[in-house]
């Protein structure tokens, strides 16, 4: 057979990093038959995780996530809208993922990368199924105005777990967020209140039940996502791009902060998943969610 | 405590099945599959020369093109999308043909619940149909879970608005085998226990989400029957014919 003796009279001769591009699954397995993968990171541990709240000023809301080199920018932008009719004491979020080409060789201008809908659409679903934000909240006047926030989440580096590295910065975003002050004018509408001009505050009528100071949501049952790769008999936690692109099958578990699972997802992939590897992967998220737990508290905390 | 679901099924049981292969012409396969009032068309092309930009051309390419009912094509559609193309390219032998691209067609005709796992049956229909080499099928099924936490299969548009959370599972089918240890089996499992495809939605806790994978797995058994009763079935038809 061509391939396998060819790699193995190779080897001996040719450098890592050529090794490493031509035969590239070879290169990994000879890693994962000792428990270990190239940048040296066991194999169910995820790389660094960082997170920046409040970079954008202009922003209610903002954070920066980054996970090993894959970098998130989340913003929220608070507006007041009329509330749709099913629903009047509900606000509501807009959710976005970009991923503009500055992320990746591999998305051109002009074309819209695949896999950005699908992520966008997955963390809405993700972030309100999870009941994280109560829509309640971000009611002004029953029927007549509530908050829409529209977070846009733009990746700024790709380099695998995307998906992750996008729900850890939306989350921490909302917990960044502060709602602007706002109050009812004599014509029934909302106005934004700037700092404390005294002729402008005399003439507002005793706020109707808006809110007088800037305030943060209350964020209940936090979502946390991992990432995790079946290959054969290993589990890979939080892969890097080159990884996702030598073994294609990818699961990903969401659970929230009381241990329920939110989602499982896995889309295709040659290794099927038994319930062994389901539950190792279930084991591995939870280890996840508390580092995460973690982070997300020392970060309010500052 | 038994749940009573409106059109009087029991909790594990499916709504009437009908499949129909080769009903447009132009496609090289084609087929539609209905779950109760929900029904959906699939047609495949292919396999034609040359792959898309990003793709590997060692191997052979998949597109899906979803057609909704009605409405602009969104984030929906392609998420869809990519979750049947990441199906199809699992269950196909990529490295018969390669250097093509198969495109597979789904047009909506009806939804009622269930859409995507009946997607993906009605694709795996048109793949056979058309002679795309495969490994195995992909069985589709959706998976509710109740509020009190009993799991109700395969549920119509009413059904799954109520329920607190549901999964789409997709397995592979059961392997007929003549050879006396019956089934392959891998890691103390049988293969047909192995999940192609999950996507849930709600939260559920981690018990209920191995509960919905075991009742999953059982009505995949019987869709499996009935992909090869419905194929034996046209094949001595077709033979009859010719």
């Amino acid at each position: 057979m061509g391939l396998p003796d060819s790699s193995q009279d190779l080897s001996t001769e040719m450098e890592v990093d050529a090794f490493r591009r031509i035969f590239p699954l070879r290169f990994f397995e000879r890693h994962l038959s000792e428990s270990l993968r190239p940048d040296a990171r066991p194999l169910g541990k995820a790389r660094d995780t960082i997170v920046n709240p409040g970079l954008v000023s202009t922003a209610d809301g903002s954070a920066l996530a980054k996970i090993g080199s894959t970098t998130m920018l989340a913003a929220i932008r608070m507006e007041v809208m009329t509330p749709s009719t099913d629903s009047p004491d509900e606000g509501c979020i807009a959710l976005e993922f970009h991923m503009p080409p500055i992320c990746s060789p591999t998305v051109r201008p002009g074309r819209p990368a695949d896999a950005a809908p699908v992520i966008s659409k997955r963390l809405s679903d993700t972030i309100l199924s999870s009941g994280m934000i109560d829509l309640k909240e971000l009611c002004l006047v029953s029927g007549k105005a509530a908050w829409m926030g529209y977070l846009d989440i733009y990746c700024l580096n790709a380099d695998g777990a995307l998906f992750d590295a996008a729900l850890l910065s939306a989350v921490a975003a909302f917990s960044n967020l502060e709602i602007p002050v706002v109050a009812l004018n004599d014509n029934g509408r909302i106005v934004a209140i700037s700092g404390g001009k005294d002729e402008d505050n005399a003439s507002i009528i005793e706020k109707k039940a808006v809110n007088k100071e800037k305030r943060k949501l209350t964020l209940k049952n936090i979502p946390f996502s991992l990432t995790c790769i079946l290959h054969k008999k290993y589990i890979l936690a939080d892969p890097t791009t080159e990884e996702e692109s030598i073994m294609d099958t990818l699961v990903t578990v969401v659970l929230d902060s009381s241990d329920q699972m939110v989602s499982l997802y896995k889309s295709g992939g040659t290794v099927l998943a038994y319930s062994s590897a389901v539950k190792s992967c279930v084991e591995l998220a939870r280890k996840r969610a508390k580092e995460l737990k973690q982070i997300l508290g020392e970060m309010d905390i500052d | 405590m038994e749940i009573d679901r409106e059109d009087g099924r029991t909790p594990n049981q499916l709504r009437p099945l009908a499949c129909s292969r080769n009903i447009l012409h132009r496609p090289h396969g084609s087929a539609s599959w209905s779950q109760g009032d929900t029904k959906v068309l699939a047609a495949v092309y292919g396999p034609k020369a040359g792959t898309k930009k990003n793709e590997n051309a060692e191997k052979a390419c998949f597109e899906v093109i979803w057609k909704p009912k009605t409405g602009q094509i969104g984030k929906v559609e392609k998420e869809y999308e990519m979750i049947m193309k990441r199906t199809i390219q699992s269950i196909c032998v990529l490295t018969v043909n390669p250097n093509t691209t198969t495109s597979v067609i789904i047009q909506v005709v009806h939804d009622d619940g269930s859409l995507l796992p009946c997607a993906i049956n009605a694709a795996c229909a048109a793949l056979v149909d058309a002679g795309i080499p495969m490994k195995h099928l992909a069985v589709a099924i959706c998976c509710c879970l109740a509020d009190n936490g009993y799991v109700v299969l395969d549920p119509n548009k009413l059904e799954e608005k109520k329920m607190s959370a549901f999964a789409y599972l997709v397995f592979p089918n059961t392997t007929l085998s003549v050879l006396p240890e019956g089934s392959s089996v891998a890691d103390g499992e049988p293969v047909e226990h192995g999940i192609i495809t999950s996507v849930t939605h709600g939260v559920m806790s981690v018990d209920d989400y191995f509960l919905c994978v075991e009742n999953g797995c059982a009505a995949a058994a019987s869709l499996s029957a009935f992909f090869r009763k419905n194929f034996q079935q046209s094949q001595r038809d077709s033979s009859k014919a010719g």
